[in-house]
């Protein structure tokens, strides 16, 4: 029988596999273990060795500091707790076992920040985060989508914005506050229709007022270039609910 | 071999060639012991084979009746090992960018022989993830996630993990619009994810004054996807993840599940 562990078994099969064994030591007339020499008692337990410096926190500050501590302090101690055939130069061979493991441990640990890192590429090749729109008398009134489909913006020229209470430019991002899907401009309705979800958000304004999104499209900052180009960047957000659409950035007043 | 055995003149060629053919270096090699018609010989069939260890030795009769495991366990391995095989053919068609993923989908169904092949892995997964779950619905019912199965339990807790992350993974892949929003959908949540998501909780602890450490370029839904939205990075990642990693990692994970239920006596029985 292998050194199967069958706790559900039947008990008699597997039972006496411990049994025997304690059996052995009472009874040396068994007929099965008689081969096997019983072992020789065991010496009496030696006082624990000092472990200090000794262990694989040799590789660590502490413990090379303990280590440094002790061949000054107590060299006879040192060489007493050496194995008999222990002839390793320097350091204990438990001491160069603990310097090995920490060599180990710490390429293992450089290896794995390094694949860690290895997941964030240094160049990405996604649309910059800040573009050039062209010139303001290039649109006109509304919700304007050239830029949809390449840079995530839709442009909205509006006689009377709903925080600024202007003339002029917002640029909305098309990701919609529920989930992150892009909503479809329906301009018959006036409004952006996320199709993932159903939520509506009106195209004067950007603000929700149909199915799940929590809150109103983001603006991106627009600002007019020197050039008087509209300049989009993406990277600087307006959230209605946080009062930051009342920021200049927020809306091109023209 | 040196010692042959006496052939008998009277037996047939067959028998005779048998009995040569059973001698020779080659058989014996493969075939390490006599025939699973006794005890001792099935013991040493289950041992000296690494498929055939993971399983017990002997099980109770309990362990074999359908309306005790419900088979769940066995088929979900067995759609494992359709996903795998149908998933490894469909991989000679299938080119992970966004020039090609959705038209090679698309034409496979009428460009290949049996085209059907990835129905079958669509359909397999489906049913892979709806036995895995009733998988681990019988083995709550019969209590055995209980001592001492409670490591193997947590093992399958992994495994079911790693099958939803499969077959999330797998979603993306034919690169339609309801792929790609599902992924936009559900990768999102990755921002939330504590300390890692650049929108979780903890994360904005995480700065060097005005600098944040965890944003939207470096958080756990980038490193997911390769990029700031799904696109050609997720695609890639998706594939290699769905195609090798996770596979690999399931895979191990199933040896040490099947081997656990070995080592604590077998398939549970009725308490």
């Amino acid at each position: 029988m292998a050194d199967e562990k069958t706790p559900d078994a039947p008990a008699p099969k597997t039972a006496p596999q411990t049994g025997e064994a304690t059996k052995a030591v009472a009874q040396p007339a068994a007929a099965a273990h008689a081969a096997r020499p019983a072992p020789a008692p065991r010496p009496p337990a030696a006082p624990l060795p000092d472990l200090a410096g000794k262990t694989t926190s040799a590789a660590s500050a502490g413990g090379a500091a303990a280590k440094a501590a002790t061949p000054a302090a107590k060299p006879a101690a040192a060489a007493a707790t050496r194995d008999p055939d222990d002839t390793s130069p320097l350091l204990t061979r438990r001491a160069w076992m603990g310097v090995a493991w920490g060599a180990f441990s710490a390429a293992s640990a450089a290896a794995l920040a390094a694949t860690g890192r290895f997941m964030f590429p240094n160049v990405l090749n996604e649309p910059p985060q800040q573009f050039k729109a062209g010139f303001p008398t290039e649109y006109g009134m509304g919700v304007d989508e050239r830029w949809k489909e390449k840079f995530g913006v839709w442009i909205v020229r509006t006689p009377n914005d709903l925080v600024q209470r202007s003339n002029g430019f917002f640029a909305l991002l098309v990701t919609c506050t529920h989930l992150g899907c892009t909503p479809n401009y329906l301009s018959a309705e006036g409004k952006f229709k996320c199709p993932c979800h159903g939520s509506g958000f009106r195209a004067e304004s950007g603000i929700n007022f149909e199915g799940p999104a929590p809150r109103p499209l983001e603006r991106a900052r627009i600002v007019l270039a020197d050039d008087g180009q509209l300049l989009i960047d993406k990277a600087r957000k307006f959230q209605y609910e946080l009062g930051q659409w009342t920021d200049p950035e927020a809306f091109l007043k023209i | 071999m040196a010692e042959t055995k006496t052939i008998d003149p009277q037996e047939s060629a067959p028998v005779r060639f048998w009995n040569w053919l059973t001698e020779t270096q080659i058989w014996t090699s493969v075939f390490r012991h006599g025939r699973p018609n006794s005890d001792r010989n099935r013991v040493l069939v289950m041992l000296s084979n690494v498929f055939l260890h993971l399983h017990p030795v002997r099980i109770r009769k309990s362990g074999v009746k359908l309306r005790y495991t419900w088979c769940m366990g066995g088929l979900s391995f067995f759609l494992f090992l359709v996903l795998t095989f149908t998933g490894l053919l469909l991989m000679f068609y299938y080119r992970p960018t966004l020039e090609y993923a959705y038209t090679d989908i698309v034409a496979l169904r009428e460009h290949v022989p049996l085209g059907i092949m990835r129905e079958m892995h669509r359909w397999g997964a489906h049913a892979m993830v709806i036995t895995v779950w009733l998988h681990m619905f019988r083995v709550f019912m019969t209590g055995s996630y209980k001592p001492p199965r409670e490591f193997n339990w947590s093992v399958g807790v992994i495994m079911l993990v790693l099958t939803l992350l499969l077959s999330f993974t797998g979603y993306l892949l034919p690169w339609d619009q309801l792929a790609i929003w599902a992924i936009t959908v559900g990768s999102n949540m990755a921002r939330a994810t504590p300390f890692l998501g650049h929108e979780g909780p903890g994360a904005a602890l995480l700065r060097l004054g005005d600098v944040p450490l965890i944003h939207a370029y470096d958080d756990a839904r980038f490193a997911l996807l390769g990029g700031s939205f799904v696109g050609e990075g997720a695609l890639l990642r998706f594939y290699v993840l769905h195609c090798v990693g996770l596979p690999l990692g399931i895979a191990v994970l199933m040896a040490v599940h099947f081997w656990r239920v070995r080592k604590d006596g077998g398939i549970s029985g009725p308490l």
